[in-house]
């Protein structure tokens, strides 16, 4: 009979305009400014740098992997010099990241042989200067490690344990080999086990899946 | 109380048409020493009454506009699981506002090698006959701003006048996408101008009158069983309705007839060139055509400004109004535009005939005896199967070749 798919389309329009208004899983738009979405864990945007305590204590040594690795080419290092000697020290005089070129591709953390710089989660970054606006220097990229862990829980759990393990062995941070922060930071086991020292032998298990988006 | 705010509006003009004679006195006393003549002060209460029609329907109906806007952009957006315009006011009440400030403030655009004086002219064409349309409507009780014999037929004829204004708009812009749209606009419209007169035939035949007026005064009084006679309950009256809200939705290039103005294939149809306010202005022309329609949708079939006495006459024309307005945004969330040949073969292989019919059913109800309970409930039952067999027969033989699948001699 003429007519009928229109009557068919017509309470399904119905049902979705009624639906909308008594049933909450319907309407999936969030009101951005004012609800956000609780980001899943492993989400990331731009590296940080992260410091123990106070923000003199860092973790980077200016060994400069980083620079050499990121593929944008985006990380400035200058080493310090001791000022009477003239001789290099464990730590970056200058550490400059431009986020306007940065492409959040994460390699300069798989690459840290010292779990120095990690990705942060901001995304609702702006400026009005198109050329240094987004260049960042040390001061604006250090961020606590208790940043770290409300952010990334799991993953600096598991970044602690790591390191006091190689604070036990007594052994520099430097001989630790560059190999197992890949492994662990690619494929990172399910729970968080900071009690548990994971090494590069455990099988790789799948990531975490992310939360639901609600 | 109930014939106060009843006749609430009617009150407020003659006070302030009393409170302009007043001043009309008074300077003439101060300028001439003597108060208005009798004539002068009949004159000057005329004249006052016709501004204040006017300023009273078009204030009305600009804002009815911008909250038809808001409305169509919220229930679209509930059809659609989303929350439609919420930012501005409550609700986002005044999103119409912020658009209306948005639209002005515009650049105003003229195409280098366009037709100016047309391109200039035509949006404010296409506006006048949408708001002379509202001349032939009573409002509510003794509110009809006029009172012509030939109300129904002046209606048809001035809503006419917005299919040159569209073509002018296309020709005017010198563009090949508002020239095709305009060429579809004039075709569907010629088109479907004729099943909405015929639509209106059945109702004119049966109270034997053109006025709007009589139209109303003949669908019954205030009661609740007189809901009963509006012409919508009778099987003829039902399909006239229906047939008349197709072709309103036509005529007013509202979806799934809004090919004048296809997006996806013609940018825009005809007000491709136009930009800030005059763009503003066809759409403030589409929307208020669409009101006017289903006020005499409301005259002719659902009784006008009758209803039950809870609220006043005009409350009533209203809401009716505003009930036929939530069903056009409805099928426009629901239905995907037609094809032109669709379209055309909709109009003349099967509204036509069906229009046609109808009003052969209406002839057969008219002369039917209904003097009885009886009588009337047979020749209710015999028209509704007249009605009921010519919809069979329409979807069963027109619509399907209508419908028929189009064969591609090159795409396929």
């Amino acid at each position: 009979m003429l007519g009928n798919g229109m009557i068919q389309g017509l309470l399904v329009t119905a049902r979705n305009l009624l639906r909308s208004y008594f049933d909450p899983e319907c309407l999936t738009t969030i009101q951005y400014p004012e609800e956000r979405r609780t980001l899943p864990e492993n989400s990331r945007c731009f590296p940080f740098l992260v410091y123990d305590g106070t923000p003199d204590n860092l973790r980077c040594v200016a060994c400069k992997i980083c620079e050499q690795e990121c593929p944008p080419q985006c990380i400035y290092i200058e080493v310090e010099r001791d000022a009477k000697t003239g001789k290099p020290v464990r730590r970056p005089r200058v550490f400059d990241i431009d986020y306007s070129v940065c492409m959040q591709c994460q390699i300069c953390a798989e690459v840290c042989p010292f779990d120095a710089i990690k990705m942060d989660q901001i995304y609702e970054l702006s400026g009005t200067d198109r050329f240094g606006g987004m260049l960042m220097n040390k001061g604006a990229l250090l961020k606590s490690n208790e940043y770290y862990h409300q952010m990334h829980p799991t993953e600096a759990n598991e970044v602690d344990a790591r390191l006091s393990q190689s604070k036990k062995k007594a052994s520099p941070p430097a001989a630790k080999p560059a190999a197992a922060p890949i492994t662990l930071q690619s494929a990172p086991p399910p729970r968080p086990t900071p009690s548990a020292p994971p090494s590069p032998s455990v099988p790789p298990t799948p990531p975490v899946p992310p939360k639901s988006d609600v | 109380m109930y014939n106060f705010f009843d006749q609430l509006i009617l009150t407020l003009g003659a006070w302030v048409v009393g409170l302009v004679v007043a001043c009309g006195n008074g300077v003439s006393k101060f300028c001439c020493g003597q108060p208005l003549s009798e004539a002068a002060a009949h004159n000057v209460a005329a004249g006052t009454e016709i501004v204040l029609i006017c300023v009273t329907i078009y204030g009305v109906f600009a804002l009815c506009f911008g909250l038809a806007t808001w409305l169509e952009r919220k229930m679209l957006a509930r059809i659609q699981n989303r929350y439609g315009p919420n930012r501005v006011g409550p609700f986002g009440l005044f999103q119409f506002v912020a658009d209306g400030v948005k639209m002005l403030t515009k650049e105003d655009i003229v195409p280098a090698r366009a037709d100016k004086l047309v391109h200039f002219l035509a949006p404010a064409v296409v506006l006048a006959p949408a708001l002379l349309m509202f001349a032939f409507l009573p409002f509510g009780r003794n509110m009809a701003p006029t009172n012509l014999d030939t109300a129904v037929i002046a209606f048809f004829a001035v809503g006419a006048g917005s299919e040159m204004a569209l073509f002018m708009a296309g020709w005017g812009s010198r563009n090949k996408y508002s020239i095709l749209g305009a060429m579809r606009a004039v075709a569907q419209m010629i088109s479907y101008e004729i099943p909405l007169v015929l639509a209106a035939v059945p109702v004119v035949m049966v109270v034997g009158s053109l006025s709007t007026s009589q139209i109303v005064a003949a669908q019954g009084a205030d009661g609740f069983l007189d809901m009963s006679r509006w012409f919508v309950w009778t099987p003829w009256g039902f399909a006239g309705f229906i047939l008349f809200l197709v072709a309103a939705t036509a005529e007013s290039n509202r979806c799934p007839f809004d090919l004048p103005e296809g997006e996806s294939e013609l940018v825009a149809g005809f007000h491709v060139e136009y930009s800030g306010f005059k763009f503003a202005l066809f759409f403030m022309a589409e929307y208020i055509g669409m009101m006017a329609m289903a006020g005499l949708g409301v005259t002719l079939f659902l009784g006008g400004w009758h209803g039950p006495k809870l609220l006043p006459s005009w409350m009533w024309f209203m809401g009716k109004g505003f009930l036929i307005v939530c069903w056009l945004i409805w099928l426009r969330g629901t239905l995907p535009r037609l094809r032109v040949d669709q379209l055309m073969a909709f109009a003349w292989k099967a509204m036509l005939p069906f229009a046609l019919f109808n009003i052969f059913t209406t002839a057969v109800w008219f002369h039917l005896p209904k003097a009885t309970l009886l009588q009337s409930a047979v020749a209710w039952l015999v028209t509704a199967a007249l009605v009921a067999a010519a919809y069979w027969v329409v979807s069963r033989f027109v619509c399907r070749r209508a419908g028929a699948l189009r064969v591609y001699h090159y795409a396929s």
